[in-house]
């Protein structure tokens, strides 16, 4: 190459100046238009079972909260592009998302912000078990669509009869992230209470794994307290029925625990404390910092305890932070939490999946870097009594030919169902912390095969639930848990212990089994020596003399272990707690599946008195009144 | 046709009998087997192969273990009897079908595959002691011979020599009875591990240059195969070479040639030429004729320990064959007889095979 001129040493070099023009404020919008995947948005089929998801999510959480008994409708229709008619639901690119609940409605004025404001939430600033955490998921959701379609998020809301009902048609202004009103008006709208929503988008529709089917029916083995209708897109209706009639436990707000803090946060809530002395701010926005507590830090950290909170920046904010971590405190209280227990998750189990032994665990509380947690774990095993049966009637028809085994499915591996608060999460299982447990535990210890590096194999489902005021997930999409090791140590020891009640199960199930066949087998094996002896001996033997003989020899032998069996049946059988053992006879162990209450059944809309619930909303509405019909307190 | 033995069909009643005479005394049947195994082997260094031990186990048939093999030894034994009455010979898989039904109503098979069934035969043999042959159950013929030498078979009589490149397909049962050896002009028996090796000798006329019978047995020669070198060995005193791969599973061919397998060591009389002679391919090999390392195949996890058990065998011991088969396991490879292609297409006819037999150059 030949350049003549060879003065010019920096061709293209940019200024500081030039460079410092360049820079501009990201608005949050934007910035998740560009990276949708962080949410859930990154394909087509995900992205409709996102915006689902968050719909439901936030339906669950305002109804439970205002003590209302959930009731969820959700209807996918497909939609034609443009004026095109609607395609098949395999075929078609957009779908209208519609999720209708009959819980305590949206006062007006936050409707806008809520589904068309990104970070606009009333669960981010607080410490209370829910559903969702940041404020992201509905208007991301509606933001999506607003991208993939064009139209505007439509909501209908009613915050009891006799207030009116909101129409609202909002679109977010992706750069000020603010909301646009495209039509707001009063309208006529059939149910008493509740709020619908709207969303149309570009999404993809297929059954199986990680599909929206999947998803409601995860939801309803999660909530065994609500009802759920869904219509699917193919013309199908499928309604998941209330198994139990009260809503759980309601959670309670928590004040953060000093171990679960970073500096930021620290410094943070220095400057919005609302105390004047420092040892007054950290016994009252901290959980389980008493006055002496806290006098005592401060002079450990060599700081006034009467110093005003808003003065302690830099170095001193650094060794305060320092000093609090190493200060022995008592673990996080644990009333926010509210497992979804033993019994429900049984039940929810039972509904859902067919099988033969049910099990679940509810483990005692425990904390993670200051957040407390409870790990929940179920399993379903077997492949119920009518499906034993029926194979049992296809075996009948013929004999094996080689090469053909009797149990033909035994590659079949366990189906895992991960809930985060009752949430389902479908997608990144091999992230998870739960599925990391599941590995970890020897299956074999309990008579289930397992291969290196996969779950165990049988007609089996593991259900884990890990219930905190904040779970930890591996990323904003909420997909996975982050693997920490107390989370993992508690899903193990829950795992350990189901696993141990469904080792009981099957073995004593197949030493009856073996027991029943040792007979028989003798009986059969009788019949072939018998038979072979007579033909050796070219028919000269009395076979039933022979036969007889060696019967009488087979019940000398095998008497003792009949005594055995015997005794072995009234050892065990009953003793698993929290268990469901399903046979071709009947159901052992309590199956609660509870009929709702025979008083003033108007389920729609049911009648009980709540003030608007701003679900999301940060000026938080005097709180709800608890209501739910059961209890009368 | 088969012969019938009237002793073997009266050995197989037996067992019939020890059933009924068990029964009438309220007692388990049993069956006594002697162990087929390393534990009841002894190796007879005085007449060059390996014996069987005395270890017997019984096989009883009220015992949850051994209650289906007792059942179908039963079966094996009622089918061996009706093969002697109609006076026709089998092979193993038939002896599977016939005996393969339902129990009862059970839905149950008798046998789920051949696996089964195969080593209850072998049970019996040993069990009875009686042989294959008699019990008229023949293997797969998968051997070939080739050269000077005349067998009269069922009458026809088949010239070795003048049967082209093929030869003739070893019968599995090569006694006296069902096949003659006429005539046999031959110097030595080569026994070649490899049907490949085997069509190039066959080829390139190797027999007849040479004056030698060829046999092969593709892979682990069959009863067949070795019963016939043993016959050519002892009746018309012909010396035996033997010329495998060189990896553990050669070694392993050549010994069953030589001394017997563990498996039947019950038949290593009839069977084992402590006589035979180890001609290649030997881990000196690669060196003496030069072989380039990349036509070895690097040892693999279970070549290694094969190859220190067979140096722990009885067998095995002689100063000679422990610096062969450490050799092997020093340069970490293996080679194929079919490498020796990579220096000609006939070095193995043309050099190799005529190098050796000139300088004795052989293992025994």
């Amino acid at each position: 190459m030949k350049t003549p001129t060879t003065d010019k040493p920096r061709p293209h070099g940019k200024t500081a100046d030039e460079m410092g023009k360049q820079q501009r404020e990201i608005s949050v919008s934007e910035f998740f238009t560009k990276n949708r995947h962080l949410l859930g948005f990154d394909n087509p089929r995900k992205a409709l079972l996102t915006c689902v998801k968050e719909a439901v999510d936030n339906a669950l959480d305002a109804s439970e909260e205002a003590g209302i008994l959930p009731e969820i409708v959700v209807k996918l229709e497909p939609v034609g592009v443009g004026s095109a008619p609607a395609p098949a639901a395999s075929q078609a690119t957009r779908f209208r998302v519609t999720v209708i609940d009959y819980g305590p409605g949206i006062v007006r004025e936050v409707i806008p912000r809520i589904f068309a404001k990104l970070l606009y939430g009333s669960k981010f600033h607080r410490l209370r078990m829910s559903r969702g955490q940041q404020g992201i998921g509905i208007s991301a959701a509606g933001m999506y669509g607003q991208l993939t379609t064009g139209k505007p998020v439509k909501i209908i809301s009613r915050t009891g009869e006799k207030s009116p009902a909101h129409y609202f048609e909002v679109q977010i202004d992706t750069k000020k992230n603010e909301p646009i009103i495209l039509e707001k008006k009063q309208i006529d709208w059939e149910n008493h209470r509740g709020t619908q929503v709207t969303i149309e988008l570009e999404g993809k529709y297929q059954k199986g794994r990680a599909s929206v089917d999947e998803y409601m029916e995860l939801s309803a083995i999660s909530n065994p307290h609500a009802k759920f209708t869904y219509h699917g897109p193919d013309g199908e209706t499928k309604v998941y029925p209330r198994t139990i009639q009260h809503n759980p436990d309601p959670p309670k707000e928590i004040k953060p625990h000093p171990y679960g803090i970073e500096l930021g946060m620290l410094l943070k809530m220095l400057q919005d404390t609302k105390s004047h002395w420092l040892s007054g701010f950290l016994s009252t926005d901290f959980s389980r910092v008493s006055s002496d507590t806290a006098e005592a830090i401060c002079k450990s950290a060599g700081l006034s305890p009467k110093k005003r909170p808003r003065d302690v920046v830099g170095h001193e904010a650094e060794v305060l932070f320092k000093t609090v971590q190493n200060t022995k405190l008592m673990a996080p209280p644990t009333n926010c939490l509210s497992p979804i227990g033993e019994k429900a998750i049984l039940s929810g189990l039972f509904k859902q999946i067919k099988g033969d032994f049910y099990t679940a665990v509810t483990r005692p509380p425990a904390v993670y870097r200051g957040n407390p947690f409870i790990i929940e774990a179920g399993l379903a095993w077997g492949r119920g009594p009518e499906q034993a049966a029926l194979d049992a009637a296809k075996e009948r028809t013929s004999p094996l030919a080689e090469g053909e085994s009797h149990d033909g499915d035994d590659d079949e591996l366990a189906r895992v169902m991960r809930f985060a608060n009752r949430v389902p999460l479908l997608y990144q299982q091999s992230a998870c912390s739960t599925f990391k447990a599941i590995l970890d535990t020897t299956w074999k210890n309990y008579g289930i095969g397992q291969s290196r590096g996969a779950p165990p194999a049988g007609p089996m489902v593991i259900f884990v639930h890990m219930a905190s005021v904040w779970v930890p997930f591996t990323s904003e999409s909420k997909e996975a848990i982050a693997d920490y090791d107390e989370i993992r140590k508690e899903i193990t020891l829950a795992l350990r212990e189901a696993g141990r009640r469904l080792g009981v199960f099957i073995k004593r199930r197949a030493r009856a089994h073996a027991e029943s066949k040792r007979r028989d087998i003798f009986e059969l094996y009788i019949e072939e020596v018998v038979g072979a002896c007579k033909r050796l001996k070219a028919g000269k033997l009395s076979e039933s003399k022979l036969r007889t003989q060696l019967t009488d020899i087979a019940k000398k032998i095998t008497g003792g272990q009949k005594t055995d069996e015997m005794l072995d049946r009234s050892a065990g059988p009953h003793g698993l707690p929290h268990s469901i053992i399903v046979t071709a006879e009947g159901i052992e162990g309590a199956a609660i599946i509870e009929e709702p209450p025979a008083t003033p059944a108007a389920p729609p809309p049911p009648e009980t008195r709540t003030k608007p619930a701003a679900r999301k909303a940060p000026p938080r509405r005097s709180s709800p009144k608890k209501t739910s019909g059961k209890k009368k307190k | 046709m088969a012969k019938r033995h009237l002793d073997v069909e009266k050995k197989l009643i037996g067992l019939a009998d020890i059933v009924i005479a068990a029964a009438g005394k309220k007692k388990d049947p049993a069956i006594s087997i002697p162990v087929r195994s390393l534990s009841n082997v002894t190796f007879n260094a005085k007449k060059g192969y390996i014996e069987m031990g005395s270890n017997k186990q019984l096989r009883t048939f009220f015992n949850v273990g051994m209650a289906k093999k007792f059942m179908q030894t039963m079966l094996v034994a009622d089918a061996l009897a009706e093969l002697q009455k109609a006076d026709l010979t089998t092979s193993l898989r038939e002896i599977y079908y016939r005996t393969k039904h339902t129990m009862g109503d059970s839905l149950e098979n008798t046998f789920d595959d051949q696996a089964e069934s195969d080593p209850l035969i072998e049970d019996l043999e040993v069990g009875l002691a009686a042989l294959r042959e008699e019990f008229h159950v023949r293997a797969e013929n998968a051997g070939t011979v080739i050269g000077p030498v005349v067998f009269e078979d069922d009458g026809d009589k088949v010239d070795c020599a003048k049967l082209g490149k093929g030869g003739y397909s070893v019968p599995s049962i090569v006694e006296e009875e069902y096949l003659r050896i006429k005539k046999c002009s031959a110097d030595f028996v080569l026994l070649i591990e490899k049907g490949t090796q085997w069509n190039r000798l066959a080829e390139d006329k190797f027999w007849r240059k040479y004056n030698c019978i060829l046999l092969t047995g593709n892979g682990q020669p069959p009863r067949g195969v070795r019963r016939l070198a043993k016959r050519l060995h002892e009746e018309k005193k012909l010396p035996v070479y033997v010329l495998v791969d060189n990896d553990p599973w050669g070694y392993y061919i050549y010994s069953v040639v030589k001394q017997g397998s563990i498996n039947l060591a019950f038949e290593s009389q009839r069977m084992a030429i402590p006589s035979a002679k180890f001609v290649g391919l030997s881990s000196a090999d690669p060196q003496e004729y030069d072989l380039p390392r990349n036509v070895g195949i690097k040892l693999n996890d279970k070549d290694i320990s094969r190859a220190k058990e067979l140096m722990n065998y009885p067998w095995f011991q002689k100063k000679e064959w422990q610096v062969e088969i450490k050799r092997m396991l020093a340069s970490g490879l293996k080679y194929e007889l079919d490498a020796l292609a990579n220096k000609d297409f006939q070095y193995l006819t043309k050099q190799y095979l005529p190098k050796k037999l000139k300088t004795r150059d052989w293992l025994d």
